[in-house]
Parts: C-alpha cells; sequence; structure tokens
C-alpha cells in the first residue's frame, strides 16, 4: 500500500526523541483492511505508537477515523492486516503461520490493557458512576471490592466528579457523564486509551471541562488516540496527527506542521474548511 | 331456601373464611405449581432467546421450532401428550406428595410458557442499547458476564411488566391441570359440586383465584417500581421505596387497577 503517502514510512519530524531506541512500541497496526460489504472501508492503515504519546486522528466523516480505532480493540474484526497492542496481536492468534480469530476469553483479555471511550458515553444507566467505574475492576480482574472502591473514589476525583460518586448517569450532564466514562475506562489500567470523538455528542459548553480531563491525561502521560474534530485539541495536546482520507493515513506529523505548513492539497482543504 | 336464592352466601363464606385444610391444600398446589412453571417458563425463555441470538444456526432453528410448536397447539393438548406419553414419578417430602400428574403438568406449562417468554426475553434484550453491549466488551467482559451484569438487569425493565401478567395468567391456567388429574383448587371445587350440586363452591374459588391475582399484581408493582429507580436516575431513600410500593396499593384502592 504505498500510495499511502507520507504514512508511516516517513519519520515524523518531531518529537523523534520518542522514536529513539528503546522506545516501547505500545501499539502497532500494520496495513488493516476493512470491509463492510462492498463498501472498503479501511485501505491498508499503518500506524506506531510509542509510549506516553498523544495521536490525534482527524479527518472528513466517513475517512475510517472511527472504524480504525474500533478495530484496534477487536470491536470490529479487521479482514487483513495485523493489529498488535503490548506486543499482543488483536483479536487472532497465529496458527502455522495463519491467522485464526482468538478465542472469545482472549479477546476480553486482550480488552482490559485498550480502554475505550465512546461518542455516546455508554454508561450503565443502572449503575451509579463510582459503580459504572468499579464494575470491570471487580467483576473482570478480580480487584477485593475495597481497593476497586479506592482506585474508583480516585478516578472520580482526577475528572472532577469527586462529589458525585453516587449519582446515577440519568441525573448528570453529558459532559459529566463523559468523565465518568473516561474514569471506568482508566480504572482498567489500561496501556492505551481510544477516544472515539469523546466530545462530538456533548453541548458546546460542556466540551471543555471534557477536553480539559483529556489534556491533563495526556500531559500525564497517557498513551492514546484520539479521533476528533476539535483542532485545538489537536494542536495543544497532540504530540502528533495523522490525516485520514478515503480509509486511508494521507499525512502525519506533529501538529505544528499540520496546522501551519501541511503538505497534503486534501489535507489543507480539509483544514481551511474546518479551521 | 336454596331453591329461591341464586347465590349461596352460606358456602362462599364458609370456603373464603373459614376453608378447610382440603381447600388449602388445593391452594397450596396452585400456587407451587403456578411459581415452578413459570420460573422454570422463564428460563426456558431465557435460553431460548440467547439461542434465537446466537450466531450459531442451529440454534436459531431449533429456537423457532420451539417456538412454532408450542405457540401453536392447545396448552391442554400439551398437558395431555406430556401426561401420557411418559410416565413420571411421584415424590414424597414427609407430608407433602407431589403427584406424576402434577410434575407432568408443571412440566407441560413450563414448556409452553417458555415459547411465550422467549419473545418477551428477546424484546427486552433488543430494547437495551447496542452501545451497553459494546461497552462491557470494551472494559474486558465476555458475551456472558455482560448479558448478566450489564444487559438482562437492563432488559428487566421491559421484560417484568409483561412477565407478571404472564404470570397472573398462569395461576388462572393451572385449572387445565384438573383436566389430568391434579388435585388444584379447581379440582376442589368441581369435586365438591358433584357431590352437592352447589355452584357456589365455583364462586368461592373465584374468590380464591381473584385473591391470588391481586396479591400478585401488588408484588409486581412494588418490583416495577424498584426496578424504575435506576431509569429515572433518582436516589431514593428507603422510606421513599416504601412510599414508591404503597402508592399503586392506595391507586388501586381508589379504582386505578394493577
Amino acid at each position: 500500500m504505498s500510495e499511502s503517502g507520507l504514512g508511516s514510512t516517513e519519520p515524523p519530524r518531531s518529537g523523534a526523541g520518542m522514536y529513539g531506541a528503546g522506545a516501547e512500541i505500545v501499539m502497532r497496526a500494520e496495513d488493516v483492511h476493512k470491509s463492510f460489504g462492498r463498501l472498503h472501508v479501511l485501505k491498508g492503515v499503518s500506524l506506531e505508537m510509542t509510549k506516553g504519546e498523544t495521536v490525534c486522528i482527524i479527518g472528513p466523516s466517513g475517512s475510517g477515523k472511527t472504524t480504525f480505532i474500533r478495530c484496534i480493540n477487536h470491536l470490529e474484526k479487521i479482514d487483513s492486516g495485523r493489529i498488535e497492542v503490548n506486543g499482543h496481536l488483536i483479536g487472532y492468534r497465529e496458527h502455522n503461520g495463519k491467522l485464526v480469530e482468538d478465542s472469545e476469553r482472549s479477546i476480553a483479555r486482550q480488552r482490559t490493557e485498550i480502554g475505550m471511550v465512546f461518542q455516546r458515553f455508554n454508561l450503565f444507566p443502572h449503575k451509579t458512576a463510582l459503580e459504572n467505574v468499579i464494575e470491570a475492576p471487580v467483576h473482570v480482574l478480580r480487584t477485593p471490592k475495597e481497593q476497586a472502591v479506592g482506585l474508583g473514589k480516585a478516578l472520580l476525583e482526577r475528572v472532577g466528579l469527586a462529589d458525585k460518586l453516587d449519582t446515577y448517569p440519568g441525573k448528570l450532564s453529558g459532559g459529566q457523564q463523559q468523565r465518568v466514562a473516561i474514569a471506568r475506562a482508566l480504572a482498567m489500567g489500561p496501556a492505551l486509551m481510544l477516544f472515539d470523538e469523546a466530545t462530538s455528542a456533548l453541548d458546546p459548553e460542556t466540551i471543555g471541562e471534557v477536553l480539559a480531563v483529556m489534556e491533563e491525561l495526556a500531559r500525564a502521560g497517557t498513551t492514546m488516540i484520539v479521533v476528533t474534530h476539535e483542532m485545538g485539541f489537536a494542536r495543544q495536546a497532540a504530540n502528533r496527527v495523522v490525516m485520514m482520507d478515503d480509509g486511508q493515513i494521507i499525512e502525519e506529523g506533529p501538529p505544528e506542521h499540520f496546522f501551519e505548513a501541511p503538505e497534503h492539497e486534501r489535507t489543507k482543504q480539509f483544514l481551511s474548511k474546518i479551521l | 331456601m336454596h331453591g329461591l336464592v341464586a347465590v349461596d352466601l352460606h358456602v362462599i363464606w364458609q370456603q373464603v373464611f373459614h376453608p378447610d385444610s382440603i381447600l388449602f391444600r388445593t391452594l397450596w398446589a396452585t400456587v407451587y405449581i403456578s411459581v415452578a412453571a413459570q420460573t422454570a417458563g422463564v428460563l426456558l425463555g431465557l435460553l431460548a432467546a440467547l439461542a434465537r441470538m446466537s450466531r450459531f444456526a442451529p440454534l436459531r432453528w431449533m429456537s423457532g421450532v420451539y417456538v412454532w410448536i408450542f405457540r401453536g397447539t392447545p396448552v391442554l393438548v400439551q398437558i395431555f401428550y406430556v401426561y401420557f406419553a411418559f410416565s413420571w414419578p411421584t415424590l414424597r417430602f414427609g407430608f407433602w406428595t407431589i403427584t406424576d400428574a402434577a410434575i407432568a403438568g408443571t412440566i407441560a406449562l413450563s414448556i409452553n410458557e417458555g415459547a411465550y417468554m422467549r419473545e418477551i426475553i428477546r424484546a427486552g434484550i433488543d430494547s437495551v442499547d447496542k452501545g451497553q453491549m459494546e461497552a462491557a466488551k470494551s472494559v474486558g467482559m465476555t458475551y456472558g458476564l455482560a448479558m448478566r451484569r450489564i444487559i438482562l438487569p437492563q432488559a428487566a425493565r421491559v421484560i417484568v411488566p409483561p412477565l407478571g401478567n404472564e404470570f397472573n395468567n398462569m395461576m388462572k391456567t393451572t385449572s387445565l391441570l384438573f383436566t389430568i388429574g391434579v388435585f388444584e383448587l379447581f379440582a376442589f371445587s368441581q369435586q365438591n359440586y358433584s357431590r352437592y350440586f352447589i355452584a357456589d363452591y365455583f364462586l368461592a374459588i373465584a374468590v380464591w383465584y381473584l385473591m391470588l391475582t391481586t396479591i400478585w399484581a401488588f408484588i409486581q408493582a412494588y418490583i416495577e417500581r424498584r426496578l424504575a429507580v435506576s431509569e429515572r436516575g433518582d436516589e431514593l431513600s428507603f422510606r421513599e421505596r416504601l412510599q414508591a410500593a404503597w402508592n399503586p396499593v392506595t391507586s388501586w384502592a381508589r379504582g386505578g387497577g394493577g
């Protein structure tokens, strides 16, 4: 898939220190293809992420951004290529040199290393904020309840919701719900966080509080992939910005490169519309 | 006096307010058969609903054939077939005897009920937002754990009201088991009628059936209130929950019904 242009072959211009010898690769996607029926959504996407990096994926709707990060935790099954997180092949295992779909149990185990924040929050409505956060630590990781409660309270405090522990999602604003969702994902101690347009369904006045939490996470060295239309966030918090169009990565680089001197014609066009 | 009065109040008074031990025995049979058949029916319905949603096609077909047959034939036919086609044991636990007919009848009612419950449970599961399963999976839950902890508790809100109606129906449908010789509430009245030719025995047990279904209506309302708590996103104190449970009682007394 050499038509992916700048793609992953060219080294980025800044933040290069992260690519030095010994930088730990957290996520590696190689030539990922995905079709829905006859619609070819991902046409050979390759991306590598080192520990502590924040990558923003931008691009027009329908470019495959969301599909790509849903493939990373196997909510979508890829047709070819491979994705590794923390050195584990996602969704498949190698058997006599072929890739075979993995068992449900081991896919579930791999997902514990990947946190996901959805556009529409998807909090568990029958559980309080704290219960949402400790649900998976207690029932998936088998963390003792008291320990999980301690962790849950600390995480909710970190996202600024220490006073909403016992509140049900139905009583929280969109921004508050999304911050609970972030805490819920963090509670599993994931190696990688995925944000799927986490602010797109929010009221304008609550977008800021969610972005602030995400920026704090990025500063604290969380490895995260952020699919977003928030260019301000991309400029401030991202180490690297990736532009996707028509199922491919057409350009990537540090935010300065993107917002000051984009190279690809399609990127210029897209940014001129959105900025 | 008998020939003059259409309703023999004495019989009704006697059977309702001074029931003898035989009536109690039959009342108990009606209750335990209803509860057992409904419980088993819910479990069968759940299995059939999960089979219906399985990725494995033969399971989906089996679920379809099950519902097709048991909703498509009379329950009385099913009861007779199950009772006469197989030989069932009679169980004794001290004073309590469960006859072969009661076992066969309970099993027939369970299987029949499961076919109806499958659709109710499936509708409940379908009513839960698809994002819930994705969110549960994204935090590392398996399908089974996500079903148990996340999907079914939410589906319960949608399942419980029709489930309550099914149970109401079940308590009344158990009267059919009289036909295979189960000694339950209706059999009691039938036996007394054929002995004394007083039709008011039927009226008396109608009062008993009515009491059973009315008590159930209260219990159902209570369960529905409790399930609604998380839907509203409220945090209710114990006192408020008691009040919420009491409300359907008072509204029923005002003529609102169950």
